[in-house]
């Protein structure tokens, strides 16, 4: 199910040339963020979970995930290339396989990793909320990385699509509609985190066995869907 | 048809055969549009391409599908202020933009790529500099049209609710002068994004990481410093939540508008920036707009790619 070539592929169109930088400031930014707050107002566990919750997994993660998660697949698509990858003697769901790993562990690497800092450097991990955003993050990368990824195949304007979901979709319906909130990746996310923590800081509105529920149907759904996808996939040229 | 014509000195070696036929193309010689008609078509084209007119189907979709979600918010409010027969839209002129920064973000994300990206790609640059158009004038025409695609998606509603607001009997100075602000700010807003987007967009030939790019430098930025301005104020230093604003393009349109154009601030505890600090909004936001134009024509001296 994992084939090493396709995943060192992958890697490269990934994180080859000027990409990585993109990813790499995002976290960045994150971090030069967190030490000026904490520079600014000290450590204070209202403060770090409302930055690592509006900033670190609402905009963040998303974020990385659209980007990791579609380019993975979509740019290959589009110029065409894909057909030297599919006309090799590689199962299609392989292929997907492989590529949802290395989508989730750039996504992790981009999103998770400096979460964990963030949150130590903002409190030092006081009330467990540091790792609570994690595990959040982590969680989040996977259902994020399956999600994007099926757009990729799916449409020619994915990365336009996956930001409609998760900008318009989860942050501005979901702060106005709460129905909204139920369906989306973030607060099942949450809903974990608060198992986590277990403090009254990191709420969902999502119950954990709903939230665990929807996060492996739609990641197990999304993935099946994208190798059916790529079975029958047709090129097609430009617009 | 051939003409002939033979050369000064007649046959100068035996056996040699060549000749040249003038098989009677000829110049042009009828009027020569020049390079104001050239930019002017290469502006038209791009706004229109912005809406996806003269494109396909599917590109239509999502321009006119922004167009529409900017419109509708402002003809509920408008419908509303006539059904309650309030003195005043519940939604100032300068807010609304503002208020659907998203919206506005993700057109400028999905339209600066397609506008100079899909160029570069299929390397179309170098064609249109074989036209008699320069450097200047490729740039102009594609920060013209994309201000102009985004001033028309920005003023739309304002003019909706413009209309709403004479039809219910608002008072007629008075909302005048609020849609004047309006225009003004989003004339800024427009230029400014624009630039932004044109700047990210022209350094990637992949439309993808482009609208990827476009829109982390709007939202990230955006969410940095509300998310700062929020925690400044929770502080009691709330001197500092102008000066935080400087970082955002939003904060920034946000900024000048509540300094000089009447308008409520969206900070974080209502503290606009006053006078003072209003001009050096005004300075970044004329500043930036004027460093996108001059790093776009940094990047198209050399064509390349």
């Amino acid at each position: 199910m994992y084939d090493p070539t396709v995943a060192r592929l992958t890697y490269r169109a990934l994180l080859g040339r000027r990409r990585a930088l993109i990813l790499g400031a995002l976290p960045l930014l994150l971090i030069v963020i967190s030490v000026a707050v904490r520079a600014l107002a000290g450590a204070d566990d209202q403060t770090a979970s409302d930055l690592l919750g509006g900033l670190a997994l609402a905009t963040m993660v998303p974020l990385i995930g659209v980007i990791a998660g579609t380019g993975a697949i979509g740019p290959e698509i589009d110029d065409g290339s894909v057909v030297y990858l599919l006309s090799k003697p590689i199962k299609r769901p392989t292929i997907i396989f492989t590529k949802l790993i290395v989508a989730i562990a750039v996504t992790m690497v981009f999103s998770a990793v400096p979460t964990l800092i963030a949150g130590f450097i903002l409190n030092g991990n006081g009330q467990q909320i540091a790792v609570a955003y994690t595990v959040a993050a982590l969680v989040a990368s996977i259902a994020y990385a399956a999600l994007f990824l099926l757009l990729g195949t799916v449409s020619r304007h994915a990365v336009v699509f996956g930001l409609v979901y998760a900008l318009v979709w989860e942050a501005l319906f979901g702060s106005l509609v709460p129905g909204a909130r139920t369906l989306s990746v973030q607060q099942w996310s949450l809903a974990v985190a608060q198992k986590v923590s277990g403090g009254d800081l990191v709420s969902s509105d999502v119950g954990l066995t709903t939230a665990t529920v929807l996060l492996v149907a739609v990641t197990v759904l999304a993935t099946w869907y994208a190798g059916q996808k790529l079975r029958s996939l047709t090129l097609a040229g430009e617009e | 048809m051939a003409v002939e014509h033979s050369t000064g000195t007649p046959a100068p070696a035996p056996g040699d055969q060549t000749r040249i036929h003038n098989i009677g193309y000829r110049n042009y010689d009828g009027p020569r549009l020049g390079r104001a008609y050239a930019r002017r078509s290469l502006y038209s084209q791009s706004l229109r391409g912005s809406y996806g007119l003269g494109r396909s189907v599917k590109s239509k979709v999502l321009p006119m599908l922004l167009f529409v979600v900017m419109c509708v918010p402002a003809a509920i409010i408008v419908a509303v202020a006539v059904a309650t027969k309030a003195g005043a839209l519940p939604l100032d002129y300068t807010r609304n933009a503002i208020v659907m920064q998203a919206v506005i973000s993700l057109y400028v994300a999905s339209q600066a790529p397609q506008s100079v990206s899909r160029d570069l790609r299929f390397k179309t640059v170098p064609l249109y500099f074989s036209r008699p158009i320069e450097t200047a004038d490729y740039v102009r025409a594609k920060f013209a049209a994309l201000a102009s695609a985004l001033f028309i998606l920005t003023a739309a509603p304002l003019l909706v609710l413009y209309v709403g607001a004479l039809l219910a009997k608002l008072d007629f100075a008075d909302q005048t002068k609020g849609f004047a602000q309006g225009l003004v700010s989003v004339a800024l807003l427009s230029l400014l994004f624009a630039g932004i987007g044109l700047v990210i967009a022209s350094f990637t030939p992949r439309r993808g990481f482009g609208i990827a790019a476009v829109i982390a430098v709007l939202t990230i930025t955006y969410g940095a410093v509300s998310t700062l301005q929020a925690i400044a104020d929770a502080q009691g230093s709330s001197d500092a939540v102008p000066w935080i604003g400087l970082f955002s393009p939003i904060t920034l349109v946000d900024g000048v508008q509540s300094a000089f154009l009447g308008a409520t601030s969206a900070f974080p505890g209502g503290v606009g920036p006053g006078h003072g600090e209003g001009v050096v909004y005004v300075l970044v936001a004329l500043g930036l707009i004027a460093a996108s134009y001059g790093l776009l024509m940094r990047r198209y001296k050399k064509v390349g790619l």
